[in-house]
């Protein structure tokens, strides 16, 4: 009679498990679908040579998304760029330098940073670092790409740090000891033998940061100056653009449902669905070729 | 027929309050009973009605007034319809509108409730006093791209601008940019800043030197520049200001309207008196709009 009991109460769990597994399936071909019936008749909409065009003034029809795209791969490089060696090396230092009691106070304070709103640091950029950068670069406005780069680099990095420094603590400690034992200086350990041993957990890191960066909508907005300018060469870091998130959340609200200016922002909404995938894909390819020539370097 | 659908309204009103005193006509109404205004139109002045609206209810609990945006001419279409009781308007209405109104047995009545007039500010440090109609156009569509060409330092000019959403963006692209000509086709300069707020505005401008942006004049803080505007280039430079938008010399303001048919309900005319009132023209201020008196 009980053993019947526990059979049944461990097949509905498993099954309250496998649902729970499958539902992200689910969920997220919904969004697919969805994002596609509302996205997809902007093509029907809206020529191809507005579309495709110069500029993004939707009230007069011009519905351009190169300016929007450029801004949001401009912000989310520049973050990257940043946030990388900000991020790695902080998880370095903790993970294999720092003493157990700065450790014991950087890892916290790192999580802090991690929860802390976008908005909150989107405040902080419009008062402090949007004055400060284009005085000390002596720039035209200081809500630009770079500014908004900073901000998204600050988003990052706390992710990257965790899953990074998570990544360094799996590589056994016999791989240091024997480095070290042939002479090896700590600086020549690190860069040599712990950071390569725990390269698909840093890529991983630096794919789900790119993630975190590219989805930011608020803190881009209040610091980037909305400008959809199409670049014209390397000093575009530096002038100001609209990225594809800040577009979409400050249009949705106020356009007609169905509309073409409607299609469009679902369209870019795909193009945003799109990218992020890719990253994720390209993330987990990585992570699963490192893992095979990690075991192999075990074997 | 208006007059026979307005009874119908009330009626169907008062019953659902299940209120006591039936038999309420739309002519020989007591004010007191519950009543029910419908009030639709422009997004421009729909905030403002709708603070208005809210304010009422501590003057009036017993009068409910439902509150809806649209567009001008959305409002002006529900007045010609007799479907609202107030339509608000962010233009004046067309001679065509009028028409249709009189065909249905309309007379629309317009009242001015309240102006709306755009401030063009700069840092204070900037040495430009005065702009023409022509130079802002020229700045905000891209043509003079340094304060140098308008008697200012040599500086680029950094274009600050509401969101497109903004019905004050919408006016300004208009009125300033465009000249008022309805052929004229430009837009704003690609390359400016559209801040989401009135907020980010101001902060710009305030921290900036080399900024020019706009905004409601109520909106508008010391601690930025507010330049006068010239309708002609050599022509005098009016600073935006209460008498000035009042009088009409100030070239980048509006009339923001209600319209009502000839003949309204009581609940209606002690509404619209009551908004010509300090208390309520004091919300106009607080909105960034310029109260009429």
């Amino acid at each position: 009679m009980q053993r019947r009991n526990i059979t049944r109460n461990e097949w509905i769990i498993t099954l309250i498990i496998k649902i729970s597994g499958y539902s992200s399936i689910l969920f997220v071909s919904l969004i697919f679908i969805f994002l596609m019936r509302e996205g997809l008749p902007a093509l029907g909409d809206v020529p191809a040579a507005s579309l495709f065009g110069e500029r993004w003034y939707p009230i007069e029809g011009y519905y351009s998304i190169w300016p929007l795209l450029f801004g949001s791969l401009v912000v989310t490089i520049g973050a990257i760029l940043l946030a990388i060696p900000l991020g790695v090396g902080t998880s370095v230092y903790i993970s294999e330098v720092a003493h157990p009691t700065i450790k014991a106070i950087l890892k916290p304070l790192i999580e802090v940073l991690a929860g802390l709103p976008s908005v909150v640091l989107g405040f902080l950029g419009i008062q402090v670092a949007v004055p400060f950068l284009r005085r000390a670069l002596d720039l035209p406005t200081g809500l630009t790409a770079f500014s908004g780069a900073v901000l998204l680099a600050m988003i990052a990095t706390p992710t990257i740090v965790s899953i990074t420094e998570d990544a360094l603590n799996t590589v056994p400690s016999a791989y240091r000891q024997a480095a070290l034992a042939v002479g090896a200086t700590q600086w020549q350990t690190i860069w040599g033998v712990t950071l390569p041993a725990a390269r698909s957990g840093v890529l991983t890191a630096v794919m789900l940061g790119v993630g975190r960066a590219i989805g930011e909508t608020m803190a881009v907005m209040m610091v980037t100056g909305n400008a959809a300018v199409l670049p014209h060469g390397l000093n575009a870091f530096f002038l100001p653009v609209r990225t594809m998130t800040a577009t979409i959340a400050s249009e949705m609200g106020e356009v007609a449902n169905g509309s073409p200016h409607y299609h469009v922002l679902f369209f870019i909404g795909i193009f945003l669905f799109v990218l992020s995938l890719v990253i994720n894909i390209l993330a987990s390819s990585v992570s699963l070729r490192s893992k095979k020539r990690a075991e192999r370097v075990l074997s | 027929m208006r007059k026979i659908l307005l009874t119908l309204v009330l009626l169907a009103v008062l019953s659902g309050c299940a209120a006591s005193n039936g038999g309420n006509s739309s002519g020989g109404a007591d004010s007191g009973a519950n009543a029910y205004i419908q009030n639709k139109g422009s997004d421009t002045v729909v905030n403002l009605a709708l603070a208005w609206a809210e304010k009422y209810q501590d003057v009036r609990p017993e009068v409910r007034i439902s509150v809806t945006g649209g567009g001008s001419g959305t409002g002006i279409a529900a007045l010609i319809e007799g479907t609202v009781d107030i339509a608000n308007a962010s233009r004046a209405i067309k001679a065509e509108e009028r028409e249709e109104a009189a065909d249905n047995g309309i007379e629309a009545v317009e009242h001015i409730i309240a102006r709306d007039a755009i401030a063009v500010i700069v840092h204070p440090d900037n040495p430009v006093n005065e702009l023409s109609l022509l130079e802002i156009s020229g700045i905000f569509r891209g043509e003079i791209n340094n304060w140098s060409e308008v008697g200012g330092e040599d500086r680029p000019i950094v274009r600050v601008s509401r969101e497109t959403n903004s019905g004050t963006h919408v006016y300004f692209l208009e009125s300033v940019i465009r000249l008022g000509s309805s052929e004229d086709k430009s837009i704003f300069s690609a390359d400016t800043l559209l801040l989401p707020s009135s907020e980010g505005i101001i902060s710009e401008v305030r921290d900036n030197p080399n900024a020019i942006g706009y905004d409601g004049l109520g909106y508008v803080i010391p601690e930025v520049k507010v330049l006068g505007v010239s309708k002609e280039l050599d022509g005098p430079a009016i600073m935006p200001s209460v008498d000035t938008v009042n009088t009409g010399d100030y070239p980048i303001s509006r009339d923001l309207y209600m319209y009502t048919p000839a003949t309204v309900s009581d609940a209606v005319e002690t509404y619209l008196a009551w908004i010509y009132s300090e208390e309520a023209q004091a919300i106009v201020k607080e909105l960034g709009f310029v109260p009429v008196r």
